[in-house]
């Protein structure tokens, strides 16, 4: 976050950026079609952020500010580490970074960090990049001594990411994919419903990925009364409170996700009252994304 | 006629200079600043108008006591670098207020000639002279001591934070403003719209700051990326002075307050503002397509006439006011009113919003409103609204914004528990020096009176800045 650009000389030994401050991204790579794990320096938010945080990225001058899980970091070399499903417009300019680029602003460690405790038996399940949003909180669950269980969906066999990290910190971990291609077929709510049935105890699930799939892990566990959280994705602005436009319905109350959340308990989310408001810009978002499209097509072409 | 040669009587004779504006039928299409500025000649003749009074009774409407009949002579007399200069030895921000004050509360409303005849424009002169000194490239940097070897850190780059670090900075101490989001300037940049604030103005008061040596750190969170406790303990800043404003919105906890187009007045204008999304698809940011479409602006603020008149200018159809009391109790600045009448503006007064109404896409579609009558004087002195029994009614619309205030944001109280606060959440403070219950923090501005003025966070900045200046060196400022 503090890279010396220019450093006036001050008492103390902490240099600081003036003028424009531009982030470094120190490695980016593939994990599957689309979805790109992006390093970046930032050592203030290596060294304090905490697992189930996220922070906003402005990708250029004119871009907006999105928010992104902080998968990882490594306070030491001051990185953190971001995974990128390219969406729209903003997730796939990021996604055409490479090392020695740069990003315009980033911003965090942002929202309430996950709750973490020894709870027993954790069921992290990760949906699409939703994986990589449940890895950093798997990671913490593990390191409080929980038995933790990972199950992790994807379409198909190629746009499974990070199972050597997912089953290294899991007791157990399953794949499933929709189509069958690889490990279980089926969804992870068909999974988790034979975990279940086995007459497993399970006293906490962390369910993060689509609105229809955290929705349905709710509805598996709402019969238990299994604990179950999830990690709410509304589109957000400014990411500390002060626009409102982040905000959900939990218990009939309205709660603003990136100061509350993002993690709620997911019994009581009003998941369809998100899945609408996440559809107030189809129009221009399609507008930008195809323009974004079709530029990086003259592109190729040129 | 020039200024050593007038009669009182003949300067009561001139009337009070309006200042050249967009027409309204053009500027509802632009974003461009409606005012355009006095040229000299008018400067001059409005400066001509003030009678010089042995006892200038303007300053003491002025929050922080500019010299006003001494700037307003060097108008007259054609020295308008020496009235801005004169200005700025009490107001660091003068192109800014002399935009965004409310003078017709403070200065104007003093004025001795409000007596017989309309106030001088002291607003429209201030921002003159300053204009005039930045356009014409003469903007001096004032002097900065030597170098006390003291660190402060300033948190927030609002009015106050921005007059706070403009004070140390001058008085030798090392000054490092933190700024959550990626843009300086608090409200100036993300609140109020450019057609009545060019950021350009904004940008430019920043600069100066720079040259002087304030250090900007954006993107930095305090609470989340850092906290107070680490600025002192860990970075050894000698004193932190807080001022994060009031940037918690409001919502009015009726039904239907969370379907798709409606918004907070914060998110709105930040989207519109901060994020520029008047120029999407240019900016990537989008807002609600505001073109044809119905939108209601809920409250009776500044905030909310800059809110409705964005609307307008982004091509709304109808733009509404709708607001519980009548137009006498309204806090907005009377000039803005003026300006949004003849925008097109509806107001629908003495109305009460109770239910958002959506379609099954959970589109908004209407809010349905009851009828108010004005009845006995509440607490704030205002008549308080009541409403008249079966007068409810749904008024179509396809947008909402609430303006109805904002709280304080709870960051910095989580994470600092020993900064002491009010039920309210704003800071606790000495209002004679703003320093909080926590050894060498400070705060001002709208985090420790909500939400007030822009000159009012100026002038906390700077009591504060003393305050520091005589805590950190064992003398006073002065
Ligand atoms: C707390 C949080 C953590 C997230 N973590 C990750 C992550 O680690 N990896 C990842 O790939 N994605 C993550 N997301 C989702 C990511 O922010 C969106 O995919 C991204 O903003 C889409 O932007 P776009 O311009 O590429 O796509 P667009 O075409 O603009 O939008 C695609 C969809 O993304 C959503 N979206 C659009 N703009 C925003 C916005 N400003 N804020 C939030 N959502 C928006 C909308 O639902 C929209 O339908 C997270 C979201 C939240 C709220
Ligand atoms: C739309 C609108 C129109 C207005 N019109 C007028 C007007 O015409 N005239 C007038 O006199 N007043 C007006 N006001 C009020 C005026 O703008 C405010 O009173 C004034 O800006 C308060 O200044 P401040 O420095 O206290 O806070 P702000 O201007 O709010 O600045 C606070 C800054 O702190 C930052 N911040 C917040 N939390 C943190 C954190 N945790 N860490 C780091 N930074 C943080 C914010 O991002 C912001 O940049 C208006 C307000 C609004 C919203
Ligand atoms: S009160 Fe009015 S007339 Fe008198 S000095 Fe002030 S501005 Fe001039
Ligand atoms: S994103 Fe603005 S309040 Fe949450």
């Amino acid at each position: 976050m503090f890279t010396p650009y220019r450093t006036i000389q001050q008492v103390s030994i902490i240099t600081y950026e003036i003028e424009e401050p531009m982030y470094q991204i120190v490695s980016a790579q593939f994990l599957a079609e689309n979805i790109k794990k992006i390093e970046i320096e930032a050592p203030r938010i290596a060294k304090k952020r905490k697992a189930g945080q996220f922070v906003m990225i402005r990708v250029g001058e004119t871009g907006e500010r999105i928010p992104l899980t902080i998968a990882g970091s490594d306070p030491e070399k001051g990185t953190i580490t971001i995974i990128v499903q390219g969406m729209g417009k903003s997730t796939r300019e990021l996604n055409r970074k490479e090392a020695g680029d740069t990003i315009h602003d980033i911003v965090g460690p942002l929202g309430t960090p996950s709750h973490i405790e020894n709870f027993g038996t954790a069921v992290s399940i990760g949906g699409g990049v939703g994986t990589a949003i449940a890895y950093p909180t798997a990671v913490a669950l593990k390191e409080a001594g929980n038995n933790v269980i990972t199950i992790n969906g994807a379409r198909s066999k190629d746009l499974v990411i990070l199972e050597k990290e997912m089953a290294a910190v899991s007791d157990e971990a399953y794949i499933t994919t929709d189509d069958g291609s690889y490990g279980f077929h089926g969804f992870v709510t068909q999974k988790l419903q034979e975990l279940i049935d086995s007459g497993k105890k399970i006293d906490l699930v962390l369910a993060i990925g689509p609105i229809p799939m955290m929705r349905a892990v709710a509805e598996v566990t709402r019969p238990y009364n299994i604990k179950t959280v999830v990690s709410l994705n509304p589109i957000m602005v400014d990411g500390t409170g002060m626009c409102g436009g982040c905000r959900v319905t939990v218990n009939n109350e309205t709660k603003f996700a990136c100061v509350d959340g993002p993690e709620f308990d997911a019994h009581q989310v009003d998941f369809k009252n998100l899945m609408d408001r996440n559809k107030l810009y189809l129009p221009e978002e399609k507008h930008s994304t195809d323009a974004f499209a079709h530029k990086c097509h003259m592109h190729k072409q040129a | 006629m020039d200024a050593q040669h007038i009669t009182t009587k003949e300067r009561l004779a001139i009337p009070r200079q309006e200042m050249p504006a967009q027409l309204p039928e053009v500027r509802i299409h632009n974003f461009n600043e409606v005012h355009l500025g006095y040229t000299p000649e008018l400067a001059r003749q409005e400066a001509l108008r003030c009678i010089q009074c042995k006892d200038p009774v303007c300053i003491k409407g002025c929050p922080v006591n500019i010299k006003i009949d001494q700037f307003i002579k060097l108008i007259a007399e054609g020295n308008f670098l020496g009235a801005a200069k004169k200005i700025k030895e009490d107001n660091v921000l003068p192109a800014i207020c002399g935009r965004v004050c409310p003078q017709e509360d403070q200065c104007e409303k003093m004025c001795i000639l409000t007596k017989k005849h309309e106030s001088v424009a002291i607003g429209n002169l201030e921002r003159f002279a300053a204009d005039y000194e930045r356009e014409t490239g003469n903007v001096e940097l004032p002097s900065v001591k030597s170098s006390t070897a003291k660190k402060v850190a300033v948190i927030g780059s609002g009015p106050a934070g921005l007059s706070c670090a403009n004070d140390l900075i001058q008085l030798g101490h090392a000054v490092t403003v933190f700024e959550a989001l990626h843009e300086l300037g608090g409200v100036l940049v993300y609140g109020i719209p450019e057609f009545r604030l060019p950021k350009e103005i904004v940008k430019a008061e920043i600069e100066g700051l720079k040259q002087l040596g304030v250090v900007f750190v954006t993107n930095a969170v305090a609470g989340r990326s850092i906290t107070v406790d680490e600025l002192l303990k860990e970075e050894h800043f000698d004193a932190v002075f807080i001022g994060v404003g009031a940037g918690l919105p409001w919502f009015m906890g009726i039904l239907g307050e969370n379907l798709l187009g409606v918004y907070s007045a914060n998110e709105f204008l930040t989207r519109v503002n901060l994020m520029k999304s008047y120029q999407f698809p240019e900016n990537d940011t989008p807002v609600f397509n505001c073109k044809g479409k119905n939108v209601a602006v809920f409250g009776g603020g500044n905030t909310a006439m800059d809110a409705v008149r964005t609307a307008k200018r982004l091509g709304a159809e109808h733009a509404y006011i709708v607001y519980r009391r009548s137009k006498a109790e309204m806090p907005a600045r009377l000039e803005e009113l003026h300006h949004a009448e003849k925008e097109g503006i509806e107001f629908m007064l003495l109305m009460n919003p109770v239910e958002f109404i959506g379609n099954d896409q959970q589109w908004l579609t209407g809010v349905k409103c009851l009828k108010m009558e004005l009845g006995e004087p509440d607490d704030s002195g205002r008549r308080r609204p009541v409403p008249i029994k079966d007068s409810e009614f749904i008024l179509p619309i396809d947008m909402a914004v609430i303006s109805i205030g904002n709280g304080s944001n709870p960051l910095i109280k989580q994470t600092t528990p020993d900064i002491e606060v009010s039920k309210r959440d704003t800071i606790v403070v000495d209002m004679n020096t703003m320093a909080t219950s926590k050894e060498n923090v400070y705060a001002g501005g709208d985090i420790v009176t909500g939400g007030a003025t822009v000159i009012l966070a100026m002038g906390a900045g700077r009591t504060a800045a003393a305050a520091i200046h005589e805590k950190l060196m064992g003398v006073s400022a002065k």
